[in-house]
């Protein structure tokens, strides 16, 4: 399947999902006013990846900012995740944060408290 | 003398004040002052944590406003700008002050008021609570909203939201909502 690519903007974030791989990266700013328009096909996209994932699948948060309408959207595209992590195929969500981003670190453990997926949170040293 | 929005903005709101604007809130106006404001904060130099946290709070701020607002009134000066809002960034010595202002109808103060009060008597743990129930169970509604905003607010400043309402007319109040963006939170 094709992989889904979307170049960022000062609102939106750079997203890169290859099927091919099993690496999904989301990264910067997701802080647009219609994030469901925004994140519409990549949870469609996921549908499609679910029929047949890899045994495999790495996602990649490194996300600076994002408001409250995305973090919903993001809990959608991680519930897709969680059901590939159910069929009994491996998904490992790695959650980046900067170090003095304690805010963005408290946001990946409440999508750890509420998905049922690994998830490893790796602080960005500069 | 027609009712003016700023009147009621007490005095020490009018030192150190790095923006105001009032108008329609749309997408391009948002986009302005999340840069204005945060090149303003990077030119003095304010550390990261509180200038994410400064951003964090306008961008649910202005679309709290964008998606949320009620339409002017009839007899209201502003009649061109669809989702009128007003936003104030002030400079204080512990940090930043964001105050919004909007028209709410009358009819929906209650619900808004009942809203920010259970917000306000939350500790910070159940506030985090909260967010998490929402963000799991509430769709995100028609207008757009996530109804997680202020919730949010509250809980990245760890402060409590100050607001009133000043009677506009029958129909209309007008909304203030001042939210302090600190160091120590």
């Amino acid at each position: 399947m094709e992989p889904i690519i979307i170049e960022g903007t000062p609102k939106t974030p750079t997203v890169r999902f290859d099927a091919a791989e099993g690496v999904f990266e989301i990264k910067g700013r997701s802080i647009p006013e219609n994030s469901v328009e925004f994140y519409k096909p990549i949870v469609d996209w996921l549908d499609g990846y679910k029929e047949t994932p890899l045994d495999k699948t790495v996602v990649n948060i490194r996300l600076e900012y994002f408001n409250t309408s995305s973090s919903k959207c993001i809990l959608d595209v991680f519930k897709k995740l969680e059901a590939i992590h159910k069929s009994k195929n491996e998904v490992e969500v790695n959650w980046y944060y900067e170090e003095d981003d304690e805010d963005m670190l408290e946001a990946g453990e409440d999508y750890e408290s509420i998905i049922r997926v690994p998830f490893k949170m790796i602080e960005i040293v500069e | 003398m027609g009712f003016n929005i700023e009147s009621y903005l007490p005095d020490q709101l009018k030192n150190n004040v790095i923006l105001f604007y009032k108008g329609n809130v749309d997408s391009d106006v948002i986009n302005h002052i999340l840069d204005t404001v945060e090149d303003k904060m990077i030119q003095v130099n304010d550390q990261s944590r509180l200038r994410k946290k400064v951003y964090n709070v306008l961008v649910e701020s202005l679309q709290n406003l964008y998606h949320h607002v009620d339409k002017v009134p009839d007899d209201f000066e502003d009649q061109t700008s669809e989702k009128f809002g007003m936003l104030i960034v002030q400079k204080v010595d512990s940090g930043y002050k964001i105050i919004t202002g909007n028209f709410v109808k009358t009819d929906n103060v209650e619900r808004l008021e009942e809203k920010i009060k259970k917000i306000n008597r939350s500790s910070h743990e159940e506030i985090k609570e909260l967010y998490k129930f929402i963000l799991n169970h509430q769709r995100i509604s028609a207008k757009g909203g996530g109804g997680l905003g202020l919730v949010d607010i509250a809980r990245k400043t760890g402060n409590k939201l100050e607001y009133t309402f000043k009677e506009y007319n029958d129909k209309y109040s007008f909304f203030y909502l001042d939210i302090l963006v600190n160091e120590d939170n």
